[in-house]
């Protein structure tokens, strides 16, 4: 005698959500808390890392060549620090175009009429591949011959690195103890509903039911209530971080952080959340039932 | 068919409730196991539904040696036996319709197959009429007869039912122990767990006593000859 148990799984998992509305109501709130948090931090770190990246886009430090080099000799300096692994690239500058620039920046360019360009250097700006490790590709710049002097403003890329990693190191532990909470409040709703149950449990072993058959109604209560609550923490996430973004957007001291958009970004947010609910809807009603089937 | 040699069941905390005991039930038999509170009986039927598996010797049920299958082969072990329990044990949101198909449904029936089998059940148990009934609406005897249902809807080669007269009056205990005997007779195994002398010595079946967790007495005759108190 062979069926297609699957549709009384699904009907019997979602009368045990309405039988247990209280407790079902607790274990998708407490789903929905613990992904807005996990998401806000997800979120803000990849804003971080987005920033960061900008930064190691726009950053560069500026390598002055020796005075007593040509401007030939100059010019091959800059395939040393090619050589170096962290850099992106080098560009040179030669003086009479860093005093261009340099003119160009003032209000009043006549000024600087009559300025001779010898009293600047020949220099290189230089981008990065990782403005973590500034200092170190500073200390090899400064060690090649012909480099006078290295100027690098690396106490900002610092702040944000650090920032960084003690927000990776924050939202990871913040998220494994948010999924334990949850895992325990969803594995709790079904204990309940299994002991509620438990009768007609020992029923169903008593006539030949297997394993399976006595799990997959549970599971089923489990992953609707963990994917219910990813749903709507997923929409709560988005609305409120398009309405921050906005506020953010709208401050004049602000626009320059260029956050990330939701649109860009819900697809991975998505299935994030939907996994995160699935795991601990699954898992905790999982670990509930497993002593009900204990022989 | 049963066959259980020098079976011994010693709990976690040092008790021996079943100290070797060995018997064999034939395919066909009707047998009642009798004995006083706290000799072996709960302990014997939870050995024989795999409920607890035996210390040392070996339990056949149905051609399944319970001491050796895997966990997984125990629900179709089960599947070969109807159990029926003193307090009925039916499922108080369901009707008696569905109280007999949820035996059903649990090993995968189809409804096709459910909507033709309950009826002929109930029928057997003379429940035909009563098949919408909640259990609280139903009389003791009439409830165990749903339970009777239950155990024989899937066509178990073997029915054991723990005290199925413990709750019913004298009348209705002599039609319930009827209705299993007719049951019997049409093929099914037959084992009776009782303290009822009177209802024992009306029926000449096989009596397996059992004391301190051995057998005692194991007689054809039909007679409840041992003193339980």
């Amino acid at each position: 005698m062979k069926r297609n148990n699957f549709g009384y799984y699904i009907r019997e998992g979602n009368k045990g959500i309405f039988v247990h509305g209280f407790m079902s109501f607790a274990a998708i709130c407490a789903i929905i808390a613990c992904l807005l948090i996990m998401g806000s931090f997800v979120l803000i770190t990849l804003n971080l890392n987005n920033i960061i990246s900008d930064l190691e886009r726009e950053s560069e430090i500026l390598v002055y060549i020796d005075d007593n080099l040509s401007e030939a000799e100059a010019k091959s300096v800059g395939s040393n620090i090619n050589m170096i692994t962290n850099v992106q690239q080098a560009v040179f500058v030669s003086r009479d175009e860093a005093l261009q620039d340099y003119i160009g920046q003032q209000d009043d360019p006549t000024l600087f009429d009559g300025v001779d360009a010898t009293t600047l250097r020949d220099r290189y700006r230089v981008t990065l591949l990782d403005i973590g490790q500034t200092k170190d590709t500073v200390t090899k710049i400064e060690a090649i011959s012909g480099v006078a002097k290295v100027s690098a403003h690396y106490e900002i890329s610092n702040g944000f690195m650090t920032m960084q990693s003690i927000l990776n190191v924050a939202s990871t532990a913040i998220i494994a103890i948010l999924m334990i909470v949850s895992l325990f409040i969803i594995s709790n709703t079904v204990k309940l509903a299994l002991y509620d149950r438990r009768e007609e449990i020992a029923i169903m072993r008593m006539v030949g039911a297997t394993n399976r058959f006595i799990r997959g109604p549970f599971l089923i209560e489990g992953f609707t209530l963990g994917i219910v609550g990813a749903a709507i923490a997923f929409f709560a996430e988005w609305g409120v971080y398009s309405l921050i973004t906005v506020r953010i957007q709208a401050v004049d001291t602000m626009k320059l952080l260029n956050l990330l958009p939701f649109m860009d970004i819900w697809a991975p947010m998505a299935a994030g959340f939907a996994a995160v609910g699935f795991v601990v809807g699954v898992i905790g009603s999982a670990l509930s039932i497993r002593k009900f089937l204990r022989v | 068919m049963i066959d259980l040699r020098n079976v011994t069941k010693t709990y976690d905390n040092g008790a021996k409730a079943v100290k070797g005991i060995s018997l064999h039930i034939e395919d066909g038999e009707f047998v009642f196991l009798v004995g006083p509170s706290g000799s072996g009986k709960s302990t014997l039927i939870k050995l024989l539904t795999a409920e607890l598996l035996p210390t040392t010797g070996m339990v056949l049920v149905n051609n399944f040696n319970t001491g050796k299958i895997k966990r997984s082969q125990i629900p179709y072990m089960r599947r070969t036996l109807g159990v029926i329990f003193q307090d009925f044990r039916l499922i108080e949101k369901k009707n008696v319709f569905d109280n007999v198909a949820f035996a059903m449904r649990v090993i995968g029936a189809s409804e096709k197959e459910i909507k033709s089998r309950v009826p002929y059940v109930l029928e057997l148990v003379g429940l035909e009429n009563k098949s919408h009934r909640l259990p609280e609406e139903l009389s003791g005897g009439e409830q165990q007869r749903v339970a009777i249902a239950r155990a024989l809807i899937n066509n178990p080669q073997m029915i054991i039912a723990d005290e199925p007269t413990g709750n019913l009056d004298p009348a209705r205990s002599l039609e319930i122990m009827m209705l299993l005997e007719r049951i019997n007779a049409l093929g099914t195994t037959m084992m009776v767990v009782t303290h009822e002398k009177a209802l024992v010595n009306r029926f000449s079946k096989r009596v397996i006593a059992i004391d301190d967790g051995l057998v005692i007495s194991d007689g054809m005759d039909g007679y409840y000859n041992y003193e339980t108190e």
